[in-house]
């Protein structure tokens, strides 16, 4: 009784200890902005090369379909690709299948698209559709019939009007875009804009995804999905190549994840540890009960 | 076969049956638009559905004055407050036609000083629990969980800048062993192998539900199998 006792207590004692060391292994890299560089794998390449190769002009469906619960992981990679895709100077197609998503779409906007480029005008270079309801049904609707899914944008202009909003006049169907970019955070995401959309349709797709979906992501890669960026380290990769390609956006608010990869780096190596030490304190308990 | 038994199974047959020979001939496809555009409508009203379930489970609780109400009361609270600036468009630049997330309506202040890192908050509680965890069960105890801790180790390992520094003492002949070589082989065969496996899995077995939702011996509908 009086060992079990002993155990509660250095049960207790070791998961505050573990909680402490966690939140250390988080703040202390953040507070002295410890970061690595990062070295891009040939996935995150593929997809930036993806991008670089669109013709100016290209139209891109460019799809948030997160939460501010994963923003930690996604918000870098959507931001990165809003500002890559307005460099490459092609007309954005924003939209979400996640109630939740059109704060982060308005945020994009006002953070990237309008304050970065201001040449970029609404409607005639990027358009926001906001959110709809029916998860794949939206997206097989908008495989045949783009402005049926989508008859009006969050300004409730008719996605019909001409003259407001000159960029959705070539628009058909899914088919009529030149790439769809994804970052998703589950359920509606990349698993069912590849299989529902962007396959039946012919459409190149690339995407990001919050690390912990990526392994349902990758059976349709490379060929059915042009690749994804995984979690905050791919975010971070996707940052090197822009500030390598583009040095002017050596600035802070282009290297989000390349920043969050500190605490993310230690707290990974602070678990590294935790699982070496607790299969040793396993290991020479096994090891003492068969001795005894 | 009463008439409501027999309604909501004759409109998922012919929905059913639409649906997949829409897939195969062309001048149907509007049809299968149509009733694509049906089930939208209808998800959306889950969420009127959603409300009310949630105000009704909410108001009993607090009516019987069960442990923890105050709770409730907040949660009702919050849920009012939060339809009314998102039905009303309280603050809304643009008024009750605009955007309802627009810059300067209440809703959207809501959603980014409240709701955001309210949510945020707690999916980082997971980093602490995901360490605790780390050191109380991911154990070796058998052939395949050290499988397992093995590949989860090497993924971990890999995705920080040690993976790189670990392996590059390796002679030129072995550089397919380095860590940066190793990580993108356990995701592009063994793992999505196993992801592939799983999908086609899933994949029958969403048809063979199907078939048995679309024959009417599944009737999730009626509220049937619970």
């Amino acid at each position: 009784m009086v060992q079990l006792g002993r155990w509660a207590v250095m049960n207790v004692t070791g998961r505050r200890c573990i909680y402490l060391g966690m939140l250390l292994a988080v703040t202390v890299p953040m507070i002295w902005r410890i970061s690595f560089k990062e070295h891009p794998t040939p996935m995150v390449r593929d997809i930036f090369a993806t991008i670089e190769k669109l013709p100016k002009n290209a139209r891109v469906l460019f799809v948030c379909d997160f939460d501010p619960a994963s923003a930690a992981e996604t918000r870098p990679m959507e931001d990165a690709f809003a500002r890559h895709l307005c460099l490459r100077g092609v007309g954005l197609y924003c939209l979400t299948l996640w109630p939740t998503g059109p704060i982060e779409i308005d945020r994009t906007i006002r953070d990237v698209i309008a304050l970065e480029f201001p040449s970029y005008r609404y409607g005639q270079n990027f358009v926001n559709l906001g959110y709809m309801s029916g998860n794949e049904a939206v997206v097989a609707v908008a495989l045949t019939n783009f402005k049926k899914a989508f008859s009006t944008d969050v300004h409730n202009i008719s996605t019909h009007d001409a003259s407001r909003l000159p960029m959705m006049v070539p628009i058909e169907d899914l088919a009529s875009f030149d790439l769809i970019v994804d970052v998703s955070a589950g359920y509606p995401g990349l698993n069912e804009w590849i299989p529902y959309g962007a396959i039946p349709a012919g459409v190149p797709i690339v995407g990001g995804s919050v690390a912990v979906g990526s392994p349902e992501i990758f059976p349709y890669i490379p060929e059915q999905c042009g690749g994804i960026l995984v979690g905050v380290k791919g975010a971070a990769e996707y940052e090197q190549l822009l500030l390598e390609q583009y040095p002017q956006l050596d600035r802070p608010e282009c290297r989000i994840a390349l920043e969050r990869m500190g605490p993310q780096t230690v707290a990974h190596l602070m678990i590294i540890g935790l699982i070496l030490l607790g299969n040793g304190i396993h290991l020479w308990r096994r090891h003492k009960e068969a001795a005894a | 076969m009463s008439l409501v038994a027999a309604v909501p199974r004759g409109i998922v047959l012919v929905v059913a049956i639409v649906l997949i020979v829409a897939m195969f001939v062309p001048p149907l496809e509007p049809l299968r638009e149509e009733f694509s555009l049906f089930f939208n409508i209808i998800a959306a009203f889950a969420f009127v559905l959603g409300g009310a379930s949630l105000i009704g489970r909410h108001a009993r609780k607090i009516r019987r004055r069960a442990s923890g109400y105050g709770y409730s009361v907040v949660c009702i609270g919050a849920f009012g407050i939060t339809l009314a600036a998102g039905l009303l468009k309280l603050g809304n630049p643009t008024g009750i036609g605009g955007d309802v997330t627009a810059r300067g309506s209440v809703f959207a202040w809501i959603v980014r000083y409240v709701f955001g890192p309210a949510d945020s908050g707690l999916f980082a509680l997971l980093a602490f629990f995901i360490a605790s965890a780390a050191f109380r069960a991911f154990r070796v105890r058998n052939r395949e969980s050290t499988i397992m801790l093995v590949t989860a180790f090497l993924l971990l390992l890999g995705r920080t800048f040690l993976g790189g520094l670990v392996t590059s003492w390796l002679p030129d002949r072995l550089e397919a062993f380095e860590l940066p070589n190793v990580i993108p082989w356990i995701m592009s065969v063994p793992l999505k192998a196993g992801s592939r496996a799983i999908l086609i899995g899933v994949a029958v077995g969403a048809i063979a539900t199907s078939l048995r939702i679309i024959l009417g011996i599944d009737r999730p509908y009626r509220g049937e199998g619970k």
